[in-house]
């Protein structure tokens, strides 16, 4: 059988998150509005309005260009997309055509290896070919045999950024989307919520013999609104083609959307040629000049991007990269996590000194505990009502001694339960660890009466049973004995008696 | 004439228009004498001038990221041939848009 080799290129649709929409000054927030209630002459496109360009929407679409490393215009045009449809009320889009803000960029993703054993991540250069800005349509909502337009959306600023086909596999797509949305949401342009409509992806995919040159026939395929969509319609769109090509038939250029219902790609249309848009310059709107001092002041602006941080945690904190990796996902949690490193290292009262807490220790709370905390309530880092300052008193009581690990992570739920403090918590829980050799002598005595069978097991030599003798002290101890003290004690008793 | 009648035919459904046979000899006619006319402007020699945009001396017109006031939704719907529950109503629409 031959052997192909998959094609891909993604355009993404991203809004961008301004106040108010591009062209002019209705609210660009339209997500809970009631139909046609964000609408003015100029976004419904009566005769005689004249459209005024917004520039924080030209800024943040700079900023994106600069951090996915493109050249930025010197000159940038908009551009006239000329096409008939009923969410679009002027009958033409104002996009960028010849001259975009952002060109020939390019970002890393994290690409599998498919030889290795083990699934192992390498980073794969993914060509950027233009960024521009352009507005969005309205919707449509069908009703039987009418339609129902909403212009609420027409007009909200929309970055549009294209790949080179440099995509091999839908993974690789999904991994490239996965970082894009990463960035974008680092930058703070876009919230990039796919499941919203705030991210919209399109691919064109083929597929060709592996050794030849040419690329093969393409087909877009749209309507892709979740990674999950994108993976599956590139995978089935891939299988398709490889079938017909196999059964001796051609593919055929068109535009399919994706049937998420029914998991397969349906044709659309056939593909109008870029000529029939009728791309001419914007002649409401003169160009931009972008002075080089304005491109230098919004890259003063650029915040740490992903890979930088990522880079800095394992240099500065010695962390792993694979734990790293989960706590940059999200630019929130690696502030989060900064922020409690930060109040380890400089607590607000000596009372929270923390000696060994390294910010390894502090990553584990994180990505273990309050993660796990996060998952089960079903919200975000910026839910969490335990502040650094509050998370690092918590490590510091671990760290004194005052607690043990399994009395934290009852004082954290706690604390992610109502905001409260450790030490509140730990003083009405009686969560303290009892570090009184004393009182646990007596408890450890108490345990090895309760089981003299397993005693006698364990001095026979069964090893195994010294864990769970511990077990029982500490449980005895309801989970607050000090388990090195214990374990000595429980050691000495065992031991000396033999 | 410049333009025949498979073009007029192609510009017709771009722009949407269902044409007769004496309306596409009539329009052909008519926009053929449109770009003969504008043709003119072709004999100017322009191989010295730099391409540009626009004619005018503006260059970064642009507004500050501020809200205003949208029109009430009575006014807005107020000329639409048919609106419902708010929305405008048109025709059913099947295919996907770009």
């Amino acid at each position: 059988m031959t052997h192909y080799e998959t094609i891909i290129g993604l355009e993404v649709h991203a809004q961008l998150l301004t106040e108010s929409k591009m062209f002019c000054g209705c609210s660009a927030d339209y997500a809970d509005a009631a139909p046609n209630t964000h609408v003015c002459p100029v976004c419904m496109a009566l005769p005689g309005v004249l459209p005024v360009i917004n520039r924080a929407a030209v800024e943040k679409t700079i900023m994106a260009g600069l951090a996915l490393n493109c050249t930025i215009a010197e000159e940038a045009v908009f551009a006239r997309k000329n096409y008939h449809y009923a969410d679009l009320p002027k009958g033409y889009q104002i996009s960028q055509y010849e001259l975009p803000f952002c060109r020939d960029g390019w970002i890393e993703v994290e690409a599998k290896v498919e030889a290795e054993v083990e699934a192992e991540a390498e980073a794969k250069r993914v060509g950027i070919t233009r960024a521009h800005l352009e507005e969005d349509t309205g919707k449509l909502v069908h009703a039987g045999a009418h339609s129902l337009v909403d212009l609420n959306r027409a007009g909200v600023p929309l970055l549009e950024i294209v790949t080179e086909p440099d995509l091999r596999s839908p993974e690789e797509a999904h991994a490239y989307l996965t970082r894009l949305q990463q960035i974008l949401r680092y930058l703070g342009v876009s919230s990039a919520d796919m499941e919203r409509g705030a991210m919209r992806c399109e691919a064109n995919v083929s597929v060709r013999p592996v050794g030849v040159g040419e690329f093969g026939t393409k087909v877009e395929v749209k309507n892709l609104n979740s990674f999950k969509a994108v993976r599956q319609s590139l995978e089935y769109e891939v299988a398709r083609q490889i079938a017909l090509l196999e059964a001796g038939e051609r593919v055929v250029q068109v535009t399919m959307g994706w049937d998420e219902a029914n998991g397969r790609t349906v044709v659309q249309r056939t593909k109008e040629s870029s000529a029939d848009y009728r791309y001419f310059p914007e002649p409401d709107l003169p160009p931009l000049v972008v002075e080089r001092a304005w491109v230098d002041a919004i890259a003063a602006r650029l915040p740490e991007l992903p890979d930088a941080k990522a880079a800095r945690f394992v240099a500065e904190m010695g962390l792993d990269p694979r734990e790293v990796a989960v706590l940059v996902a999200d630019r929130a949690v690696a502030n989060y996590f900064e922020a409690v490193v930060s109040a380890v290292r400089n607590p607000v009262s000596s009372r929270n000194r923390v000696s060994k807490y390294a910010p390894k220790t502090v990553a584990n709370w994180i990505t273990g505990e309050l993660f796990r905390l996060m998952n089960a309530a079903g919200v975000g880092i910026d839910a969490v009502q335990i502040t650094p300052a509050a998370f690092a008193e918590l490590l510091a009581l671990v760290d004194a001694g005052t607690i043990n690990v399994n009395s934290a992570r009852r004082a954290l739920d706690g604390m992610f339960e109502s905001g409260r403090r450790a030490s509140d918590l730990v003083a009405e829980l009686g969560l303290a660890q009892v570090s009184d050799a004393e009182a646990l002598a007596g408890v450890v005595a108490e345990v090895l009466n309760r089981y003299p069978a397993e005693v006698a097991s364990y001095r026979d030599g069964n090893e195994k049973l010294f864990g769970w003798l511990m077990g029982q002290v500490m449980r005895a101890t309801r989970g607050k004995g000090n388990p090195a003290v214990v374990r000595e004690l429980l050691d000495r008793a065992l031991n000396v008696q033999r | 004439m410049s333009l025949t009648i498979a073009e007029v035919e192609h510009i017709a459904e771009l722009a949407k228009l269902g044409l007769t046979d004496a309306e596409k000899a009539l329009y052909r006619e008519q926009l053929s004498a449109i770009l003969d006319y504008a043709a003119t402007l072709q004999a100017v020699d322009t191989s010295a001038i730099p391409p540009t945009a626009t004619g005018l001396p503006l260059r970064n017109v642009m507004r500050e990221d501020a809200v205003r006031p949208s029109m009430p939704r009575e006014d807005v719907l107020a000329n639409a041939p048919d609106a419902s529950e708010g929305y405008f109503r048109v025709r059913a629409v099947f295919e996907s848009g770009d």
